[in-house]
Formats: C-alpha cells, sequence, structure tokens
C-alpha cells in the first residue's frame, strides 16, 4: 500500500512539472507588435477595455469569463470553471505561445462577435491587458 | 443498498483515472495521493485532453459518457454546447485515440444521454433527485456541469457523497 502511494506520488510529481512547463516562444509584447504591424495602427488601451467589457451582438462580452478586472481568476460564464487572468502582470503564462494565442482568439470572437476579431481589436485588447497592474 | 456499493466501484475507476488528471492540473501530490485507490491503473495523460478541453470545464472523466456520444461530441466542437471550441484535425484525432478507448462501456453509462450531456444521463438525474432547482442556480455554483463546486474532490475524480459540500 505504501508503495503504491510511492509510485502515484511520483507519478503526480513527473506530470506535474510537465503540466507547468509552457512553450514560451513569443511574448506579449511582441504579440502587441504583431497585430499592431497587421492592422497598420497603433494599439490603444482604453479602446481596448471599452472592447473587453462591452457586447457586441451577443450575450456574452469577453468579460464575462474573463472578469472585469482580468488581474484575477476569473469564472467561465457557463460552466463555473476557474480561469487564470488574461492580464501579463497577473499570469506569465498569458500570451507567451503564438498558436494558442490565435486560437483563443479565434474561438472566443467567435462566441462574443459572431465573428472573427480584426488585427487592430486584438491589438488593443492586448494594450488594454499590458497595462494592467496586479 | 446495491446501487450504493455499484456507485463506488464507479467511484474507484474514476479515481484511479483522474488522479492523472489532477497532477495535470498542477494541484498538490499528497492531495492526489489521498484521492487515489488500490485499483489505481498508469493511465498515459493526454495533455491536449487537459490544456483544451479543461480549460472551460472540469476534466470530465471519459468513462461518464459512452464512445457514441464523445465521438459526436468530437465531431461537432464548433458547435459545442453554444461555444466555438473548433480544434486542428490533428488535435482532435490526438484527444479521440486517447479518449474513446477509456469511454464509458459499463451498464450505467452504456446509453447515450440525452443532448449529449452527462447531466442529462438517467443516473445523473437519479443520483440528483434531492437536489432543489434553486441550488443549481446560486452563483457559487451556477451550472450542473460545475461538478467541482460541490463535489470538492471532482479535480480527483472523486464524486463519493462524503466529500461532497454544497456551497452557499
Amino acid at each position: 500500500m505504501f508503495k503504491q502511494n510511492l509510485q502515484q506520488l511520483f507519478l503526480a510529481l513527473v506530470l506535474g512539472v510537465a503540466a507547468t512547463a509552457h512553450a514560451g516562444d513569443t511574448t506579449p509584447a511582441a504579440q502587441l507588435q504583431r497585430f499592431e504591424a497587421a492592422a497598420s495602427r497603433p494599439a490603444s488601451a482604453d479602446n481596448g477595455r471599452i472592447f473587453f467589457t462591452s457586447t457586441h451582438g451577443s450575450k456574452w462580452t469577453c468579460a464575462s469569463c474573463h472578469g472585469e478586472s482580468p488581474t484575477k481568476v476569473s469564472k467561465h460564464a457557463s460552466t463555473g470553471k476557474a480561469i487564470d487572468p488574461l492580464a501579463p502582470a497577473a499570469n506569465p503564462d498569458a500570451f507567451t505561445d503564438d498558436a494558442r494565442v490565435d486560437k483563443w482568439f479565434r474561438r472566443n470572437c467567435k462566441d462574443v462577435l459572431s465573428r472573427e476579431c480584426t488585427a487592430a481589436e486584438k491589438s488593443d485588447v492586448i494594450a488594454f491587458l499590458l497595462a494592467l497592474k496586479p | 443498498m446495491r446501487g450504493r456499493s455499484s456507485t463506488h466501484r464507479t467511484h474507484r475507476r474514476f479515481g484511479a483515472f483522474s488522479l492523472v488528471l489532477l497532477t495535470a492540473l498542477g494541484i498538490g501530490a499528497s492531495t492526489a495521493v489521498a484521492g487515489g485507490s488500490k485499483d489505481f491503473q498508469p493511465l498515459v495523460l493526454s495533455e491536449k485532453y487537459r490544456s483544451e478541453c479543461a480549460s472551460c470545464h472540469l476534466a470530465y472523466p471519459p468513462a461518464l459518457l459512452p464512445l457514441a456520444t464523445w465521438r459526436r461530441l468530437l465531431g461537432s466542437l464548433d458547435k459545442h454546447y453554444g461555444v466555438d471550441a473548433s480544434l486542428e484535425p490533428a488535435e482532435v484525432l490526438e484527444i479521440s485515440k486517447w479518449l474513446e478507448p477509456l469511454a464509458g462501456t459499463y451498464k450505467k453509462v452504456r446509453e447515450e444521454p440525452q443532448d449529449d450531456r452527462i447531466t442529462k444521463a438517467a443516473w445523473f438525474v437519479r443520483e440528483h433527485r434531492k437536489i432543489e432547482a434553486e441550488v443549481w442556480l446560486r452563483e457559487s455554483i451556477k451550472s450542473a456541469a460545475n461538478c467541482a463546486a460541490c463535489h470538492t474532490t471532482a479535480e480527483q475524480g472523486n464524486y463519493n457523497d462524503d466529500f461532497v459540500r454544497i456551497p452557499k
């Protein structure tokens, strides 16, 4: 029994370490630059805040799941599952994986706007999130 | 009495499976050991299942739904209970490969639930029949899909009544 518990503990530790690693192929600042370049205009944190907290034709806003203050852990609007903060200052993993950024923008924008977000909208949101302090 | 013991067997199966999930979710190893069982069988954890599915909801034990239901869900992720949960085909395949052999085959779960919802399955409804409608709607619970709101050890796959705490 004791031996089995030890085996479980070992497995838990190994998997725990593996799970905390992340791709880390980019930075939030690089993501901001990427979308600013695509939009051919500088981002606006103010626009980003308004965009983030407003509805865009659907029931949900970005804040419905990510919270009005995305520096804190929030709750998914339908399932209640805890969601890590989006603001890089509060979550070192935020916007550090290029493909992940694209995927979540694609999916979540469809839920909030019923379309994909423009590069300008994405850059504004990242500018807003980057300006937040924990 | 018979029903209870079968429930406990099921709990043990989930316990074994989700010990792995729990650790993947980064929860303390000591808790994981407490939530384990002597029936523990090593399972290969799908990192994809954790990162894609468990971002928005609890990593539901694959054994809670039959294969046909899982296949339908994985084939319609762009319309996933009102949300776009779409993935690249290769990612869906990776999750399917891991999940399908673990789908529920035992009597309780064999029947496909209405709307492909665990919460509509006959066993789920029966086991939660004493929960008033108001309770599900509490801000601290929000949804019947939020197992962990009341099943404090759900992340470890332990759904035993002993660990149920219904929040106010």
